[in-house]
């Protein structure tokens, strides 16, 4: 029998406390008088669940693979990832979100639940087989071709009548590929100075707009990547207001960044959807204050180095998040929006876990797997483009940001401790 | 100044440094012995990955009147078509001696890749990166209205009026926000299809008449050049209905002012965007602006190269 005790944390609601894990399992939370790690000034939230990483693997090794991309995750405080479909081959059979679903088992630095893709061979023609992999022994439940959209309406229909079966659901990529055919920035004054073309706003609020009223005819279930622009939010918050069954994520980078870094034509930060400009990115932080977001998803999206290492036309759309999601999130929701590390694990572990019906994951409490990130809360670091994962496309390299994960525990063992990816056996 | 990818990295006072280099360089053209020794051991690469025989002739004279060494090298004919990367072939030419590389390239933001990238240590000279800049053009152009209202300092109060496919020119981008800094108006006027977003936002007034842009008494025009791929289709629907809104035909030369100027950053399409009788108008100063356009590059050279004036 295996004990850990975590002594003097901090909770999300500000109270003290100690936490005794017994076979990977919480068993207390309280006082103990057990001998155990000091966690003076940690806050121990659940362990985060991003729903939107790419991990490269089958197919990009050189960019990620399950094992080095969970290790960013541990690193970041995360205990869970939702794998994207677009691997090759791409995640649209049984047997591909089977394999991705082993090696997440075999690496031990997080959960690794895959997504299946909506269509077949992410190609927008016709459905995957998404049923089959609703079935398979990596139970997927959600749907994504992200990195393109599902720009056809009525095979999105179909997509979310499929899902609905079994309470499953589509997360979509919203760019409509007419209004963005070579684009390569925001558009505006900026994409036209830079010489680039321009990526109109309304290319995403259109798809949306469309999806949420699909969502609402066929009663089904409907989350969005990636928020970007001002309208998108305006988009969602109507939706929800009319009762749709809509969730909603921002990525670190558009809450942190804005097109301006575009100047530089620096490929690290050329991204699908692009970087907006700051009065999209402060729609966005206010979305996330008012809860319009429910979710924060880093869209981790590494790249070789060949592949970002070029004019800015010819390299790959992402950048890398894993390692710094709690430290935007934490300055734009607790040092700038002055709301709580409650509301803090909502974005980042509980709310995500229920999208993706995660049922471990997204609550520290009695009985309940110990997946549990510790953050101190008071370190302030530059950040550095040193990182576990393959790939250093890290738009925040320089940034002073607040916060550091100290620990974090994946079903009660320490994948990270002290700062220090452990290792495993 | 180390490089000159943008008008952007100019400070007005450093644009009218390089404007006033430019005007002295400028007087060896009418020597016998067209020469100076100022870049004497230095290497240019003309390093072009997109055709453009004026442009890499007029920097190969500004380089040899200096002096430099030039090698051209052309990406047709290269191990680029191989399937070279950038960073490779720039990293190639500065081991073989490159002390400045003169790039022209179809990708915007390619001279910016070269020069911030610590990938080389030679200076950066941007020839003209797809629809981003071309400031030297800029630059030649201001020389040449400077030369003609008779000003040895900025521009200031000069209205100038940009004209044609603005959404795919990089002249035009280098024009504007160099004149904006040298204190003149900008109007730019052409079809609706070819003018881009936001453009009044880097300091111009938008016109959707050629005739109302003259009524406001121009003192420079800047036609620029209709590429023939895109007189079809996508942005206006044929040649003959581009030339009759936006050609500087006799009709509208009749509404010049007797002191304005016309510009053209060559090569011209007579007959599409300007007709003969414009060209060879006495106000046009096509061919001032290509001896302009060595004096320039020289000043860059020079400024890029001699490692002092900023």
């Amino acid at each position: 029998m295996s004990q850990v005790v975590l002594r003097n944390v901090l909770l999300a609601n500000g109270t003290g406390a100690d936490i005794e894990i017994e076979n990977g399992i919480v068993s207390a939370i309280g006082s103990s008088s057990a001998q155990g790690i000091d966690c003076s000034g940690l806050i121990a939230l659940p362990g985060f669940v991003d729903v939107h990483t790419h991990l490269r693997e089958p197919g990009f090794e050189a960019s990620e693979t399950v094992l080095s991309g969970t290790k960013s995750a541990a690193a970041g405080g995360y205990t869970a990832v939702l794998a994207m479909a677009n691997t090759y081959p791409v995640a649209d059979t049984s047997d591909v979100v089977e394999q991705i679903f082993d090696l997440g088992h075999d690496s031990g630095f997080s959960q690794v639940q895959p997504i299946g893709s909506v269509t077949k061979g992410l190609a927008g023609s016709e459905l995957s087989d998404i049923f089959g992999m609703n079935q398979s022994r990596a139970k997927v439940t959600m749907f994504s071709d992200d990195g393109v959209c599902v720009s056809d309406a009525d095979l999105m229909r179909d997509a979310l009548l499929e899902v609905k079966k079994f309470g499953g659901v589509i997360a979509q990529h919203a760019q409509d590929p007419n209004l963005t055919n070579g684009s390569q920035m925001n558009s505006g004054a900026l994409s036209t100075e830079l010489g680039l073309k321009g990526w109109p706003a309304i290319a995403e609020e259109s798809i949306i707009e469309r999806d949420a009223l699909l969502a609402e005819e066929t009663g089904s279930r409907l989350h969005i990547c990636h928020l970007t622009t001002a309208g998108a939010v305006e988009v969602v918050r109507w939706a929800k207001k009319r009762g749709i069954n809509i969730t909603a994520e921002a990525t670190p980078h558009h809450l942190m960044l804005t097109e301006e870094e575009v100047r530089s034509y620096d490929p690290v930060y050329k991204v699908n959807p692009p970087l907006r400009t700051k009065e999209d990115s402060l729609a966005l932080r206010a979305a996330v204050l008012d809860g319009t977001i429910d979710v924060i998803g880093t869209d981790h999206a590494p790249h070789s180095k060949e592949k970002k290492e070029c004019e800015w036309q010819n390299a790959a759309f992402g950048m890398v998040g894993l390692e710094h999601a709690a430290s935007v999130l934490q300055e734009v929701l607790i040092e700038e929006g002055g709301q709580s590390w409650e509301r803090f694990s909502q974005l980042m572990s509980s709310t995500p876990a229920r999208i993706a019906g995660l049922e471990n994951q997204g609550v520290l409490a009695v009985g309940q797997p110990a997946n549990i990130a510790l953050v101190d809360p008071n370190s302030k670091r530059e950040i550095s483009s040193e990182t576990h994962s393959k790939s250093t496309n890290n738009p925040f390299s320089g940034l002073v940001l607040p916060g550091s994960i100290v620990h974090t525990l994946y079903r009660g063992v320490f994948t990270l401790k002290d700062g220090q990816l452990q290792v495993l056996k | 100044m180390k490089h000159l990818t943008s008008i952007r990295e100019l400070s007005k006072a450093s644009a009218i440094a390089l404007l006033d280099n430019a005007q002295q360089l400028s007087q060896v053209n009418d020597r016998d012995v067209k020469k100076l020794p100022a870049l004497r051991g230095k290497t240019v690469v003309n390093l072009f990955f997109e055709n453009s025989t004026r442009t890499r002739i007029s920097f190969e004279i500004a380089a040899k009147r200096l002096s430099a060494d030039v090698i051209n090298f052309s990406a047709e004919s290269s191990s680029v078509s191989k399937g070279e990367t950038l960073k490779d072939t720039a990293q190639t030419l500065e081991a073989l001696g490159a002390d400045a590389i003169v790039i022209r390239h179809p990708l915007s933001g390619a001279p910016k890749n070269l020069a911030a990238n610590n990938w080389i240590s030679a200076s950066v000279i941007n020839a003209g990166d797809g629809s981003h800049e071309h400031p030297t053009q800029a630059l030649l152009d201001a020389l040449t209205m400077r030369q003609v209202i008779g000003s040895t300092t900025d521009l200031s109060g000069l209205k100038v009026l940009i004209v044609g496919d603005i959404l795919h020119s990089r002249v035009a981008r280098s024009n504007l926000l160099l004149l904006n800094l040298l204190g003149a108006e900008v109007e730019i006027a052409g079809p609706n299809s070819l003018i881009p977003e936001g453009i009044e936002e880097l300091g111009a007034t938008i016109s959707n008449s050629f005739e109302n842009s003259l009524a406001k008494k121009p003192n420079a025009v800047m036609m620029l050049r209709v590429q023939k791929e895109r007189m079809q289709g996508e942005y206006f629907t044929s040649h003959q209905e581009y030339s009759r809104h936006w050609a500087l035909d006799s009709e509208r030369l009749s509404m010049l002012g007797a002191d304005s100027m016309i510009l053209h950053p060559g090569p011209m399409n007579r007959g599409f965007e300007i007709s003969s009788e414009a060209a060879d108008d006495p106000r046009s100063k096509v061919l001032q602006q290509v001896s302009n356009g060595v004096a320039v590059r020289m000043a860059v050279l020079y400024g890029c190269l001699s490692g002092g004036q900023s």
